[in-house]
Formats: C-alpha cells, structure tokens, sequence
C-alpha cells in the first residue's frame, strides 16, 4: 500500500518548494526592488531634530556688544510619564497651585493625546525656579526636564527700533519664504536689523539625527550621531552705532514725540538713530514676549513706530538751505542779492502775503542765519520762473531733480526696514486734474514749498543725509547701520553702501556759502542759544506748522546740523512733533548736547542745566495726551470688570459652599434626618403591608436607595 | 538492541537536530534584539527570567531535555499511548472552558504559574500520534469513506473545539493533516473539490457577487453545451451540473456573504479583505458596515493615504521586513525593531526581525533551514518501513509547512494573519515545547526505523 502513494510524496515536495520560491520572490521584492519601504522606516524612526545655531551678534563702534545672546530655560513636561510624581511638593517649588498644575497638564494633554509630545510648562523660568527645581529635578525625572533655548539680550537696553525684534515665524512667512528652510517653531528678525539683515544673523541650522519609538519617544543618537550636521552660528554684525550716543539721544528724548538720527557724512554710517518714544528691546524677548507686544501695539504713542524712517514731516525751514543751494547753483542769485522784507513776502500779490519774524533787508547768509521766509519765496520764485526754462513745467521738474540728486523724495536705501520716501512735487502732480489741472497753477500755487511747508514732506533720516550732502560738500554715502559682516559680505548686501554719490557738480564755494549761513544760525541766529564752546558748528533751524484733520497742531521743532564746520564727523537732524514754540526751543539745544557729547564725549557742566532742562520737559503732544487718557480708562474699566467678575466668582463661591455643605455636614444632616425619615417609612411598611408586602418591601429599598 | 542503555546517536538523524538547535538559536537571538536596549546586563537580563529572551532560554533549555528524554524513550510507548494522549488532549482543551485563560481575546489557554499552556497546540502532537495510530492499522483502507471520515473527525475535532474557543488560526492548522491524508491514498477528487471551494470563496470575495453569478451561470451552460452529445447517453450530467452551479451560487450568495456579514469577527473580516487588497466590500448591514469601518480605524490602515487596505501591524511587519535590504541593518540596528513598531514582535512577527536586522539573505537563510528541515522530514518519512512512522512525519511534516508558511506569508502581507507562531523562533514556551516534542518523536522513531511499529 505505501508504495501505492509513493509518487505522492513528489508532489508533496513540489507544493513544498513551490511555497518557498513564492515567499522568496516576495522578499526579493520587498528587500531588494522595493526602496519604499526602507524610506517609511526611516519616517517611522528617525527623527531629524533642528539645532539652531546662535544668531550673530551686533557691535557698535566701540566694539562693544550692543546685541547679544543669552540662554533662558524652559521647564518641559512630558504628560504621559508624570503619574506618581509628589505633585504638592512639585507646586511648592514652581510657586503654583494644584489647580494651576492641572490646568496646564491638561492643556499639555490636549495638544497631543498619546502624552508622549514635549509642552513647555513654564518658558523662560526665573533664577531662583530654575536653582530650586534644578535641585530636585531628579525627583521628577522623565516627566520633567529643563531645556535651554537661547533668546536675545540688549546690553544697554537702547536702539530698539533699530534692531528690531526676533519672532516665532507664522504661515505667511513661511509661505512668503518657503525656500529658506523655516519650520514653524523657528524665530526670525521681523523688523529692524534682525529682519533686513536676517539671512546673515541667522546662520545655518543644524540637524541632530535621533531615533524615536513607536510613540515618539526619543531612543538616542542615530548611529551614534555620525550623521549630526552641526550649525553653522549666524555671522556678527559690526556697525558705527555709538550706543552711549544713541543712550543720551534717548534720554533726552523722554516725554517727547520725534526723533534724532546722526550720521557720519564721511561713510553715511548711522551713528545714532533715536525714535521716540521708544520701549526697552529687552520686552520682547523671553516669556512675556506677547503680553508686551499686546500692550506696546495699541499705544497711542506708538512706541513701534521707527519714527526716524517711517514718519514723514514737512521740512520746514531746514529746506531753506537746500533751496540756497539750488538758486546759486542755478546762477538765478548771488551770495550777495537782496531781497528786504517788510514783514511779509508780497511777491504773489498782496491777497496771500507769507509772514516773516524780522523785518529788514537780507542777502543770503543772514536769510539763513535768520531764516527769513520773505527772502526764500524770491529765491524759489526766481528758480521757478527761471527764463532759460520754456514753462514751469520744465522748471518745477528741473527742481525736483535738484531735490532728488539731494536724496529728497524717494527711499534711500538704508538697511533699516519701513522706510518712507517723502514727497517732492512734479508738474505732472500739479498737473493731475485731481490736484489744479494744467495751466492752473504756478509758483504761487506752491510758494509754501520755499520755506519748507505745503506738499514737501522729508523723513529724518533724509534731513539728516541731506547734512552729510551739505557737510561733504557735494556727497555723500547711502545712510547704513551696519557696517561690515563678520566672515565677508557675502550676498552682497552692503554693495550698496560702499558707493559714494556724487549727484550734480556744485562749487565748493556755493557750499561755503551756505556752511557761512548755517554757522551763523549758532553764531547768532535762530540756534545761538545751542552754541556749543569749542566746536564750530553749522545749523539750521526748522518750526514746522502742522495739521491734523484739518485742525492746527502746536509746531514741530525742527533742527539740522553738522560739525565740525572744519572736518565734519557728524551730521544730526531731530524733530521734537507738536513741541510748540520754534526749532531753536527744543530741538536745537537736543542736537547741539548730541554734537557736543559725540565730539567731547562729555556734555560741559555749564551746560548741565540746559541738559536737565531737555530731559525733563514734558512734551507729549495734547491729542496724544488725551488718547493716552482714553486708553487708560478704557484699561481701567476692562480691569475693573475683571475685578468685579473676580469679586463676584468669590461671593458665589462662598455661597455655593453653603449650598453645598461638605461631606462631614451631610453626614451629621443625615443622622439627624435618618430617624424620622425611618419612622415615616416603618409606619407605611406596617399600613401596605397588609395589601402586598413584597411590592412594598421593594418600594421602600427603592426610596432608600434615591435617598443616597 | 541494548535495552539498559539506550544509544541516543545511534540511527539519530543528526542533521534534523543540527537544523533544530540552529533555528532555536536564531529564534533566541531575535527576541533578544526585540527586548534588548542599550546599556542592559546581558548575564542579568538572561538569568533573570524576568525578559522573554530569558525565559526563552529557560523554555530551549526545558525542551532540550524533553526532546533527550523522548530520544531514550521506547519508541512503542509512543504506539501505545497514542489513542490516551489523544483523549488528554481533547480532554485538556475541554479543561480550558473551565479554567481558561483569557489572552489576547481568546479563551484558550491554562496558566501553569511560570508558563501559559495553549492546550490546542499541545494537541497537534496528540492528534498526529493518534492519526498516525489510526492509519496503521492493518485493516486500514483509506479509500473507504468510513476510513477517510473517521481520520478527519481525529483531526478535526481539537480544531473545532478550537474555534469554539475563539482561537480560528490555531484551528486552521489542523487542515495540515490532508498533507498527510493526501500522501495516504486520499482520492484527488476531495483536493480538487477542496481546492475550487477555495478559488470560489476567494473569487466571491474579489468579484462582485452579481458579475460572479452571471460568470458561473455562463460556465455551466457553456459545460452543457460542450457535452451536449453525451447528454443523450447520460441525462443525469445535466442533473448534476446544475446541482454543482446550485452548490457554487449557493456558495457565493450565501455562504460567504454569510460569513463576512455575520459569521467572522469584524477584525478578521478586515484582515481578510485587506490581504486581498479590497477596501470596498459592500455590507448590506449598515451597523456590520460601520462595525467593520471602525475596525479599519483601529487597526490602522493606511487607506486614506492612498494604499489599499493594509492593517497597521502588516504593515509595520513589511516596512521593517523591507527596510531590510539585501544585507540587512546588522544585529541589534534594527529602527523598527528598537522602535517597537512592529506588534506582537516577539511572537507572530519575529520574522519581521530577522528580515529587518539580517535583509534578504538571512530571510532566505532561514527559510532555507525551514524547508531543508521540512524536505528532510519528507525524505525520512519515505524511508520508514512502519505506516505509523510515515503518517506522523507527514503530520510533522505537513504542521511545520502550515505554521512557516502562513507565519511568513503574513508578515511579508501575502496571507491574512491568523495569529500562528512560527516554529522554534516566536517567542512562548507552549509553542517551542510542542515542536520540539513533535520533532524528537519523529527523529526517535526515525531512529527505530527499522522495527515495524503499530
């Protein structure tokens, strides 16, 4: 019989073999030909985590660390593995209630529900935490762990709106650059330096190749971190800023809306760039990041607002200078043309007449040095009307070139974000029917824009640059903050700034003309009240008449300078907004103690009290005054009705507690009540009983037990 | 033969063991690099019997000295106590109703303090014995019906309690035994049937219940229409083809919609039809839907990404199968396997450790011992002189193909995964001490080969 099935066995054999050549076949494709499967395992195991490096440092021109780095500590939980933990000794060090750790646990647990995601518990913890739970962090351990994250510092607490602040980068940014590697999570410079200089500070993250478990739990070092990229740290920034400068600038700006900027007119690096007011840099880092940033938005001050840059303001009297410039070089005067003013300019008739302060007889150096309205409306109006021009339109234009060549009226470049680009007329704007039409205008339309009022609008740091033109005679650099990168200016961002501009050839005696009017300004003009002993320095005074909504605002002080006359270091312009009275008030003696400060770096005792007197005048404009006011009681009332709801939550949680009485209470109420309840029961058990005492025995277990 | 001191080497078939002892060992060092991590005490954790590789060392040991017992053992007590190890195991899985264990979903298993014992596989080696005892008997004409139902009711029945007990894989390697039946003489008509029952389940699975109805329907008329000359001598044809096509649509109407919408746990449902690749099975139950829709979610399938139904553990199995390579990571580098993707790693899906940390060629290593043991239990088998030798090597034989085959046919997602371990290398006493009894009874009665047992 065996032999009957021999054959059999054969077959056995090959359904044997069949099987293995299938499952072979099926290996070779999934080991061999497949490559999918070894790209889901490394998802599955690896994980590449991001090290950031430390972004680069900026210096000033004494070397000094004006923004650095510094490490904060963030306590992480992860939720999953904090059961058993002493929770009432872990509160008493983080200084937090039970309530509160729950809380936050509880938050922890909605991010993620498996528990094994990392939360920060506490950002950026104090000193003191972080020594107490450093301690007795091994009480915790696995639950709990402290991580470092590095976060910016700012040494002398100045020049804000100038570096600018670093921020969690959000889904617009990471769309707006998608091919530079940001994940969400990462910072970036969002305004000032830390954005425009971004792609340098930052430097290039590194990875740190780990393995993780089925759960996300992190194994270790994948091969041992030989795959590890380490960053490369982010290149530091060197600049010419004078931070004890830009310190002082602040200061005596205190309580007064404006700005300062001060350039050095031979390489147009920015020494100082004040806006006001201003906010400590070091509020927007760290843990309250968002809460400052929720209060600093909204006030009406606008702390956030690089006024140096992004406001623009008529020019007032500081363009007077400019158009000095313009009609000498134009040959339309001389230096020594007069014009007298008898108290107003009546060169467009007698239906508008432009007030001057002192009546007399002007040539060009004591127009500047008195700044003499009635003297400048001629000085346009011969520009204007200049015969070698075929119409004002060519005319106007030829003048708004001058104003170009002089930086006015468009962006300059400078490397701090928000720039504004000021406004210079064409005839075309004239022109545009909106505004006169053609053939509808002519100087007289315009004669404001002479001394620096009407459609002419400038930005500070254009003032200031026109200075450095003025200063240099004929030149001058793009305004810049930084001066040159550490390891190279490898993406060519400072190009720009190593060129020098020389726009249109203008004698260097048409220059010294002017220098001879602005040096009067402090020798006994509009600034004399600003001269500063031992050094020679050329000014100019603007008082700029304002508008808001149509309603006249007290004056801008405005003052322009540079010095010394001889070799020019510095060229400085502020504005005080809505300070009232004239630009020699406020604004000169603020430039005049900037000058003396960067030159002598010391302000001279004598001029000590002029020094208090600018810190602390109060010149925060009205209108501003009364938002203030608003923002404030609306602040007041929001807190308040928190209080009230606190009070409230308090009175009804008092209440609810005699509501609800505790479990020792219920238990006395109980034994009190047990006993008539039981004598009510027992006498209608005997009454039912006689009709069904099983039902009622059944009714009465279940009154007992709804009882409870 | 000397009966005082029994020559354990004598007649040994020697390469079995070698094949044994080095699956054990591969088998040992997999669940070691499942458990092992970093900076354990090896000594400690293998002494400690508190980790599995320890305990599995512990259970090699154990069995090491059954199998030496087995090898000094008669091999007539094996004869004899065929029938009565047979009733203790039917009688042990009865035990589990009552005292069972619940592990994993099924009740199926008896805690022994220090080992769990899963009667239904202890009884594979019972039911071979008693299989092999009731073949040999000379009377034995396996062409008789009488004979072939009584050899499937001693081999079905540990499988039917089985699934009674929740435990379907288990069972399903009882159908092994036909291996066995086959090789005896079982008439090809019951494979043919067998076989087409199982293409018709499996296409009324992959094609739509009405196409499959129009198909068979077609096929039929077509058979008539080819035979219809032989109609005339022989009516009865018609008769019963149509009974055949009644017995097919009734098949694919009934009986497999029956199961999916009934019969079959929701996950066992999505295993199948995951296997298969479909992932649009229609239920006619909207709650069975649902049931099985949340089934899907729970194992994890990845069908929104765009993969056909796939369940997670399968999957996890095939990423650390294939992220193998040829080469494989190395011992101990294995992502998947330190990363714990892969569930139940130790047990079911060992494989999937050997394939991930020792790539293709340790895969097929392995394999190749697996079926160079199997083709030699064959190659022994056909050299015995007694038909009780012969019939239980083909159960040996036949038990091992099942349990590698589907083993490995699920963790490389070519066959549902019924949950069957894979002989000497999972991880669990029960199964390590079943195979090596199964294995040391066929190589002592090999090695008495030349006595004609009953």
């Amino acid at each position: 019989m065996p032999v009957f099935n021999q054959s059999r066995s054969r077959i056995v054999r090959l359904v044997f073999i069949a099987a293995f050549l299938v499952i072979v076949i099926q290996l070779f494709y999934l080991q061999v030909i497949s490559g999918k499967y070894a790209r889901q395992a490394d998802e599955n195991a690896i994980f590449r985590k991001p090290v950031l490096p430390p972004r680069g440092l900026i210096f000033d021109r004494k070397n000094r660390a004006i923004l650095n780095n510094t490490l904060t500590y963030d306590l992480i939980v992860t939720p999953a593995q904090a059961k058993g933990i002493d929770t009432a000794f872990f509160c008493r060090l983080m200084e937090i209630d039970v309530d509160e750790y729950k809380k936050r646990m509880t938050k922890a647990k909605q991010k993620d529900r498996t528990g094994y995601l990392p939360y920060i518990f506490e950002s950026s913890i104090t000193p003191a935490k972080y020594a107490r739970l450093n301690e007795n962090l091994w009480r915790f351990q696995s639950a709990f762990y402290i991580q470092d994250r590095p976060i910016r510092t700012y040494p002398f607490a100045a020049g804000a709106n100038i570096f600018g602040y670093t921020g969690e980068v959000d889904s617009n940014y990471l769309k707006k650059y998608t091919d530079e590697n940001y994940i969400s999570g990462d910072y970036a410079g969002m305004t000032g330096i830390e954005a425009s200089y971004e792609k340098v500070l930052r430097g290039e993250k590194g990875v740190q190749v780990l393995l993780r478990d089925k759960l996300g739990r992190i194994q270790g070092p994948y091969e041992n971190g030989s795959l590890d990229q380490e960053g490369v740290a982010g290149s530091n920034l060197y600049t010419s800023l004078d931070i004890d400068l830009q310190q002082y600038g602040e200061k005596l700006m205190t309580n007064k809306v404006g700005s300062i900027v001060a350039i050095n007119p031979k390489t147009g690096s920015i020494i100082a760039m004040v806006s006001s007011p201003t906010y400590d840099p070091s509020l927007l880092t760290g843990a309250q990041r968002r809460k400052h940033f929720n209060e600093l938005y909204p006030d009406p001050r606008k702390p956030l607002l690089n006024r140096a840059v992004n406001a623009s303001y008529s020019p007032g009297s500081t363009f007077k200078t400019l158009q000095a410039l313009v009609a000498l070089h134009d040959g339309v005067i001389t230096t020594n043309t007069t014009f007298s003013c008898s108290g107003a300019f009546y060169g467009c008739g007698g239906g508008k007449p432009m007030g001057c302060l002192d009546p007399g007889t002007y040539y060009l150096r004591t127009a500047i040095t008195h700044s003499c309205n009635t003297y400048f409306a001629h000085v346009m109006q011969r520009v204007i009307n200049n015969p070698k021009f075929p119409n004002i339109d060519s005319s106007l234009n030829a003048w708004n070139a001058y104003m170009a060549a002089f930086g006015l009226g468009h962006k300059l470049g400078v490397d701090v974000p928000t720039e504004r680009s000021g406004f210079i007329p064409t005839a075309e704007y004239f022109n545009s029917p909106k505004r006169y039409g053609k053939g509808h205008w002519n100087f007289c339309t315009f004669r404001s824009m002479s001394i620096g009022q009407g459609e002419v609008n400038t930005t500070p740091l254009q003032v200031a640059n026109e200075m450095a033109y003025i200063a240099n005679k004929g030149w001058y650099y793009i305004p810049h903050v930084v001066d040159s990168i550490e390891g190279g200016d490898k993406l060519g961002l400072l190009d720009k700034y190593k060129q020098k501009i020389v726009p249109i050839n203008i004698p260097d005696s048409i220059f010294e003309a002017v220098h001879d009017g602005m040096q009067g300004v402090m020798d006994g003009g509009t600034g004399r009240g600003s001269k500063v002993e031992g050094i020679t320095i050329c000014g100019k005074t603007g008082t700029v008449e304002n508008y808001y909504r149509g309603v006249k605002q007290p004056n801008h002080s405005f003052f322009c300078a540079f010095a010394p006359r001889e070799n020019p270091t510095i060229a400085i312009m502020c504005v005080v907004e809505n300070s009232g009275r004239y630009g020699g008030s406020y604004a000169a003696p603020i430039v005049s103690l900037m000058i003396e400060k960067y030159i002598h770096d010391t302000v001279s005792a004598k001029r000590k009290p002029l020094e208090e007197r600018m810190i602390n005048t109060d010149l925060i404009p009205p209108l501003m005054k009364q938002e203030m006011v608003k923002m404030d009681s609306l602040k007041k009332s929001r807190e308040d009705d928190i209080q009230l709801k606190n009070e409230l939550k308090e009175i009804k949680d008092t209440l609810q507690s005699e509501d609800n009485p505790t479990e020792n209470e219920i238990r006395i109420e109980k034994g009190r009540e047990s006993k008539p309840a039981k004598d009510t029961q027992e006498n209608k058990r005997l009454q039912t009983q006689m009709l069904d005492p099983a039902k009622q025995r059944k009714t009465s277990f279940v009154k007992t037990a709804i009882k409870r | 033969m000397n009966q005082r001191a029994p020559d354990i080497a004598k007649g040994t078939d020697w390469l079995l063991i070698w094949i044994y002892l080095a699956l054990c060992v591969i088998g040992l060092i997999c669940i070691f690099s499942v458990e092992y991590r970093t900076g354990d005490n090896i000594m400690q954790g293998l002494l400690g019997f508190k980790k599995e590789y320890s305990k599995q060392f512990f259970f090699l040991g154990a069995s090491i000295v059954v199998a030496i017992f087995i090898l000094i053992t008669d091999s007539k007590f094996f004869t004899a106590t065929a029938n009565l190890s047979y009733l203790f195991g039917v009688f042990l899985i009865l035990v589990t109703f009552v005292v069972g264990k619940e592990v994993g979903g099924s009740k199926s298993w008896i805690p022994l303090g220090f080992m769990n014992l899963q009667p239904v596989e202890v009884c594979k080696i019972f039911t071979s014995l008693a299989v092999a005892k009731y073949m040999s008997r000379p009377e034995m004409n396996f062409s008789k019906p009488r004979a072939q139902i009584i050899a499937a009711a001693i081999a079905f029945a540990p499988a039917v309690l089985s699934v009674l007990q929740k435990e379907p894989g288990a069972a399903l390697v009882y159908f092994s035994f036909a291996i066995a039946f086959f090789r005896e003489g079982l008439p090809g008509v019951y494979l043919t049937v067998f076989l087409s029952l199982i293409l018709l389940i499996i296409a009324s699975i992959v094609v739509k219940q009405n196409t499959l109805f129009v198909i068979l329907t077609i096929l039929a008329i077509g058979f008539v229409y080819l035979v219809r000359k032989k109609i005339k001598r022989n009516p009865r044809i018609v008769v019963t083809t149509i009974l055949i096509w009644g017995l097919c649509v009734g098949v694919q109407m009934f009986l497999v919609p029956a199961l999916f919408e009934k019969i079959l746990k929701s996950h066992q449902v999505v295993r199948i039809l995951s296997t298969f690749g479909i992932d649009d099975y229609k239920f006619k139950n909207k709650e069975r839907a649902a049931e099985i829709q949340r089934e899907y979610a729970k194992q994890g399938t990845a069908r929104d990404k765009g993969v056909k139904g796939e369940s997670y553990n399968v999957k996890q199995s095939k990423i650390a199968i294939g992220s193998g390579g040829f080469w494989g990571k190395g011992f101990l580098q294995g992502t998947q396997t330190s990363g714990d993707f892969v569930p139940a790693q130790n047990t079911d899906f060992i494989f999937s450790t050997v394939g991930e940390s020792f790539g293709f060629w340790g895969s097929v290593l392995v394999l190749l011992l697996y079926f160079g043991l199997m083709l030699r239990i064959v190659f022994l088998a056909e050299r015995q002189r007694s038909t009780f030798s012969r019939v239980y090597a083909y159960c040996v034989g036949g038990i091992l193909f099942f349990h590698v085959v589907l083993n490995v046919c699920m963790t490389i997602g070519l066959a549902p995964s019924p949950g069957i371990t894979l002989p000497f290398l999972s991880y669990g006493g029960s199964s390590l001490l079943t195979f090596t009894i199964l294995l040391f009874i066929l190589i002592k009665l090999d090695a008495d080969r030349q006595m004609v047992l009953r």
